[in-house]
C-alpha cells in the first residue's frame, strides 16, 4: 500500500484532474447548449449546432458523474458537506441539467417548432445554469462556507441560499460561466462553417476578453481577502478527525502558497496563455488550436485556485476550526490505495476511447449534412 | 436532533427519485442486449432487416435511455445532499463502487451509445457491431457496480468501524465485491431487465402483427424477444430464488416480514400462498399454506430452523441491550481517545453498535432509555408486514404470469403460429406494463424491508439524513415532482408516437406507413417540410 500521506497528495491532485477533465469535456458541450439559442437563428443552424456535441455529451457528462464519486470515495466529508450546505444550488444544477439529455435526443423527434423552441431554451438552462453555479460554489470554497460538525460529525450548514451570492462569488460565477462559453465557442468554430463558425468566432473573441478582465479582477480580490491558515500541528500521515486542529482566519492567507512557492506562477501564467492562445488561434481562424486554448485556460484557472487554498478543500468561515483540509476530509488509507490503482488503470483507458469516438465523428457538421440525414440526426 | 418529518420526507424523496428513475433502467438493461444480439443477426446474414430492426429498436431505447440518463444524475448525488451523515458514516466503503461505475461503466456506456446512434456510417459493420456490445456492457457493468454498493447496505462485508474518524472504514475490498447478497441481486436485476426488454419487444411487435403491418419485421422481432425472454425469465425465477436464501442467511428480519411469519416453525417450514396480515394480534388470517417449501428455498435443507418474527424479538431485545453497552464504550473512548483499555473494551461490545444507534431515535444518552422506548425500538427494527407480504406476492405472481405469456409465445414462435394466434398478441400487448409492476415491487421488497436501517444492523435510517429541514425536503420533492411529470409526460408521448409510426420512422422507403401514405412526413418524424421552410426563408 502507497503511503497515506503521498495518497492524500495524490487524491488532491485527481480531483483536480476529473475537474479538468470535467471542465474541458462536459464544459464545451455546455458552452455549446449556452450558446445554442444565439448563434443558432434558425432551426437547420441549430440543428448543426446540437449534432456537433450529438454524439458525445452523453460521455462528457460522465466527467461531472465520476467527479462526484469519486469524490465520495476519497473524500466523503467534503461530498457530505458540500452537498447537503449547497442544497438548493446543487439542486438548482440537477434541475437545470435534466434538460440536456432530453433536450439533446428529444428535440429534433417532434417537427412543432413550439417544441424544438422550448427544448433550445432547455439546452440553454442546462448549459448556463450549472457554469453559473460551479463558478459561485468555487467562489463561496474560496471564501469560506459556514458550516460545523455536531458531536457525532453531522455536518450543519448553517448558512441561506442567498448568502451563497456576494459580489465575490458572483463574478467567479461570471468567470466560469464566460470560460465555458469561450470554449464552447471554440469548439463550435472547430465543428462548423461559415455563418455559424463566424458567430462562434465573434463569441470566442469577445468572452476572451472578458475572462482576462474577470480572472485579474478576481484574483486580485483572492489576494487581499480573508483567507485561512492551519496554526497547529497536524498529523498528516494518519487518518485524523478534521476537529483536532486551529485554523485561523487571516487576510491574504491565500497568497502565502504563492509566496513560499512562486512555482505556482507558472498556474496562473498557464491560465493566461490558454486564454491568448485561445484568441490568436481564433483570429488566425484555427479552431483546433483556440479549442486547446482553451482547454488550457480551463486547467490552469482549476489549478490556480486550488493551490491558493490548499491545503484547504473546504473552509468553515463560522468555525474555522473544522475546516476540511486534503489531510482530514480523505478516506481511510486502504479506500485512497485501491481507487488510485483503479483510475490510474482506468483514466488513460477513459481518455483512450474518448479521443477514439471523437475521430470517428470528426470533420464539420453542415446544413447539408442535417438535410440528408433528418431523421438519424438529433 | 433529527425531526421525524425530515426523516420520512427524505426517505420519501428517495424512494420516488430511485423508483422512477427504475422505470428506465430494467428498459435499457434488456434492449441494449436485445439490439446486439438482432444487430449480431444483420452481420452474419447481411440481411439489411435486421439492420433496420436494431435502429428503429433503437430509437425507443434512446429515448428511454434519455431518462434513464436524467434521474441517474440524482441518484449519483442525492446521498450527499439528503444523506449526508450516512455519506459521511459508510462513504469509505460506499463511495468506492460508486465511483468505479463511472470510471469502468458509465464512460463506456455513454461513450459508445453517442457512436450507435451517429456512427452507422462511419464505422465497418463489425466496427459498429462492437460499439453495441460495448453499451451492452457498460450499461450491464453499471448494475453490477450499482448492486454491489447496494449489496453491502443489505449485508455489510468487508468493514471496521474506526473510532477515530467515528466512522465504518473498509477491512476487505475483496470481501465487498465479492459479497454473496450483491452477486445474487445482481443476476436476478439483470435478469429481470432483459425481460423488461423482451416483454417490450414482444408487445409492441404482438401490435404490429394484430395491426397486419410490417408483419416481416414484427415477426422477426418477435421469434428474438420470446427466445430471449424465455432464458431471462426464467432465469429471472430461479436467480430470485438465489435472492431468497442469501436474505434468509443476512436479513432475517426482512424474511419474516415478507413470508409473514409470525412465529417460528418447526423445519422445514410451510410457505403463505395468501393471507391477510394483522399486524396488531401478529397473526394471518385466512391464510393458505404449502407445506415445506419455504424452509426449502430458504434454507436448502430440511431440518434448518427459518426463525419467526418472535424468535427474532427475542434476538433482537437482547441485542439492543448490548448495543446499549456498546454505545457507552464509545462515548467513553471519545472521551480518552488513548486509552488502550477503552479501545480494548470497545472493539469487544462494537458487533452490536448499531442497535444501540436505534435508540438514539429516542434518547440522545442511551443508558436513559426506558423500556418503553426500548420497545418501541425493538418494533422499529422490523418492516411492516402487510407491505411487505403483498409486494412480495405480487411480484411472484407477475414473474410466473409473464413466464406463461413468454412460454406460450415461445412455443408458438417455434411452430411458427403466432399470426394465426390472435389471441396471444393480444395477450402480449396487454402484459406490456407487468415487468415495470414486478421491478418496482421487487425494489420495494430489497429496500423497504431493509428498514429501520440504511445499512443492515449498522446505521439506522433515521441517523442518516442531512441536518436540512423538513420544508427544505418538502420543496426540493415538489421540484422532482413536477420536473418529473413534465419529463415523463414528454417520453410517454414519444415513445407513443415512434411506437405508432413503427419500422416507418427510419425514413428507408420500405415499411408500411410510407408506402401507403405519402405524407407520413408531415405527421411528424422529422417533417422536412418545416426545416425546409425555415432554411429557404433564410438562404
Amino acid at each position: 500500500m502507497l503511503d497515506y500521506t503521498l495518497l492524500k497528495l495524490i487524491w488532491w491532485l485527481l480531483v483536480c484532474v476529473l475537474l479538468i477533465g470535467f471542465a474541458i469535456m462536459d464544459g464545451h458541450d455546455m458552452g455549446v447548449g449556452t450558446l445554442l439559442p444565439f448563434i443558432g437563428r434558425n432551426d437547420d443552424e441549430r440543428r448543426v449546432i446540437i449534432n456537433t456535441v450529438g454524439p458525445h455529451w452523453d460521455g462528457n457528462q460522465v466527467w461531472f458523474i465520476t467527479a462526484g464519486g469519486a469524490i465520495f470515495a476519497a473524500w466523503p466529508l467534503v461530498y457530505a458537506t458540500a452537498f447537503s450546505g449547497f442544497y438548493f444550488a446543487l439542486m438548482a444544477v440537477l434541475w437545470a441539467m435534466f434538460f440536456r439529455p432530453v433536450g439533446f435526443d428529444y428535440r429534433s423527434k417532434v417537427a412543432d417548432p413550439r417544441w424544438r423552441t422550448a427544448w433550445d431554451w432547455g439546452l440553454f438552462v442546462g448549459g448556463a445554469v450549472p457554469s453559473l453555479v460551479f463558478g459561485v460554489a468555487i467562489g463561496n470554497v474560496i471564501k469560506g462556507v459556514p458550516f460545523h460538525f455536531e458531536d457525532n460529525m453531522l455536518p450543519v450548514y448553517t448558512g441561506s441560499f442567498w448568502a451563497l451570492f456576494t459580489p465575490f462569488t458572483l463574478l467567479c460565477g461570471v468567470a466560469s460561466l464566460t470560460l465555458l462559453v469561450f470554449h464552447g465557442a471554440n469548439y463550435l468554430q472547430l465543428r462548423t462553417e461559415q455563418q455559424i463558425a463566424q458567430r462562434a468566432r465573434r463569441v470566442s473573441m469577445v468572452s476572451a476578453l472578458v475572462l482576462a478582465l474577470v480572472l485579474t479582477v478576481a484574483g486580485v480580490m483572492v489576494s487581499g481577502m480573508e483567507g485561512y491558515r492551519i496554526t497547529s500541528d497536524i498529523l498528516v500521515g494518519e487518518g485524523i478527525s478534521p476537529l483536532t486542529k486551529s485554523v485561523l482566519h487571516q487576510t491574504g492567507a491565500w497568497w502565502i502558497n504563492y509566496e513560499r512557492y512562486p512555482l505556482i506562477f507558472l498556474l496562473v501564467g498557464l491560465a493566461y496563455t490558454g486564454i491568448a492562445l485561445g484568441l490568436i488561434a481564433t483570429l488566425a481562424r484555427r479552431g483546433g488550436i483556440a479549442f486547446i486554448g482553451s482547454g488550457i485556460a480551463c486547467a490552469g484557472i482549476i489549478l490556480m485556485a486550488g493551490s491558493a487554498i490548499f491545503p484547504f478543500v473546504l473552509p468553515s468561515s463560522s468555525h474555522p476550526d473544522h475546516s476540511l483540509t486534503v489531510w482530514d476530509c480523505v478516506s481511510s488509507q486502504r479506500t485512497l490505495n485501491i481507487m488510485f490503482w483503479v483510475a490510474l488503470v482506468m483514466t488513460p483507458i477513459v481518455v483512450g476511447y474518448t479521443s477514439w469516438a471523437y475521430r470517428v465523428m470528426r470533420g464539420k457538421v453542415t446544413v447539408a449534412n442535417i438535410q440528408a440525414n433528418s431523421k438519424s440526426l438529433y | 436532533m433529527i425531526s421525524e418529518s425530515l426523516v420520512d420526507l427524505s426517505r420519501l424523496q428517495f424512494a420516488a427519485t430511485a423508483l422512477y428513475h427504475f422505470l428506465f433502467v430494467p428498459l435499457t438493461l434488456g434492449l441494449s442486449l436485445l439490439l446486439a444480439i438482432m444487430e449480431t443477426v444483420y452481420v452474419m446474414t447481411g440481411k439489411t432487416i435486421y439492420r433496420d430492426m436494431t435502429k428503429f429498436w433503437g430509437k425507443l431505447f434512446g429515448i428511454n435511455f434519455a431518462l434513464g440518463v436524467t434521474t441517474g444524475l440524482t441518484m449519483e448525488f442525492q446521498f450527499g445532499t439528503n444523506w449526508a451523515y450516512y455519506s459521511h458514516y459508510v462513504g469509505d466503503i460506499f463511495g468506492a463502487p460508486l465511483a468505479i461505475e463511472g470510471l469502468l461503466a458509465f464512460f463506456l456506456e455513454s461513450t459508445f451509445v453517442g457512436l450507435f446512434f451517429f456512427g452507422w456510417d462511419r464505422l465497418s459493420k463489425v466496427g459498429h457491431l462492437s460499439v453495441t456490445y460495448l453499451t451492452a456492457i457498460g450499461s450491464n457493468l453499471s448494475a453490477l457496480l450499482i448492486l454491489i454498493a447496494n449489496g453491502w447496505m443489505q449485508n455489510p462485508v468487508g468493514a471496521e468501524f474506526n473510532p477515530v474518524t467515528l466512522r465504518m472504514e473498509l477491512s476487505s475490498f475483496t470481501d465487498v465485491i465479492f459479497n454473496p447478497v450483491a452477486q445474487a441481486k445482481f443476476v436476478h436485476t439483470i435478469s429481470a431487465g432483459y425481460v423488461t426488454g423482451s416483454i417490450f419487444v414482444l408487445s409492441v411487435s404482438s401490435w404490429y402483427l394484430l395491426k397486419k403491418r410490417d408483419t416481416a419485421f414484427a415477426l422477426r422481432s418477435f421469434r428474438i424477444a420470446a427466445a430471449f425472454g424465455l432464458a431471462s425469465v426464467l432465469s429471472v425465477i430461479v436467480l430470485g430464488d438465489e435472492s431468497g436464501y442469501t436474505a434468509a442467511e443476512t436479513q432475517e428480519t426482512k424474511m419474516a416480514a415478507m413470508e409473514g411469519m409470525w412465529k417460528t416453525e418447526e423445519a422445514p417450514a410451510g410457505l403463505t400462498l395468501f393471507g391477510i396480515p394483522d399486524e396488531v394480534n401478529k397473526t394471518n388470517h385466512a391464510e393458505i399454506r404449502i407445506p415445506y417449501v419455504l424452509g426449502l428455498i430458504g434454507t436448502r435443507s430440511v431440518d434448518k430452523v427459518i426463525p419467526g418474527i418472535d424468535a427474532l424479538e427475542v434476538k433482537i431485545a437482547s441485542r439492543i441491550e448490548r448495543g446499549i453497552v456498546a454505545v457507552t464504550a464509545l462515548e467513553a473512548l471519545r472521551k480518552d481517545p488513548k486509552n488502550a483499555e477503552k479501545l480494548a473494551y470497545f472493539k469487544a461490545v462494537q458487533a452490536d453498535l448499531g442497535y444501540g444507534l436505534l435508540l438514539k431515535k429516542y434518547i440522545s444518552d442511551v443508558r436513559l432509555a426506558t423500556p418503553e422506548m426500548k420497545a418501541q425500538a425493538l418494533r422499529d427494527a422490523f418492516p411492516k408486514v402487510t407491505p411487505m407480504f403483498w409486494t412480495f406476492r405480487i411480484m411472484v405472481a407477475v414473474a410466473f404470469a409473464m413466464l406463461a405469456l413468454i412460454a406460450v409465445a415461445f412455443w408458438s414462435a417455434a411452430r411458427n403460429r403466432i399470426e394465426s394466434r390472435p389471441w396471444l398478441l393480444k395477450w402480449a400487448v396487454w402484459s406490456v406494463p407487468l415487468p415495470w409492476i414486478a421491478c418496482e415491487m421487487g425494489w420495494f421488497v430489497a429496500e423497504y424491508g431493509r428498514q429501520p436501517w440504511t445499512v443492515q444492523g449498522m446505521l439506522p435510517t433515521h441517523l442518516s439524513t442531512s441536518a436540512l429541514s423538513g420544508n427544505d425536503v418538502l420543496f426540493s420533492l415538489g421540484g422532482f415532482l413536477l420536473f418529473y411529470t413534465l419529463l415523463l409526460i414528454a417520453e410517454v408521448y414519444l415513445m407513443l408516437k415512434y411506437v405508432r409510426l413503427g419500422p416507418s420512422s427510419l425514413g428507408t422507403g420500405k415499411y408500411a406507413l410510407e408506402s401507403t401514405n405519402a405524407n407520413a412526413g408531415a405527421n411528424g418524424v422529422n417533417a422536412p417540410v418545416y426545416a425546409a421552410a425555415l432554411s429557404s426563408k433564410e438562404v
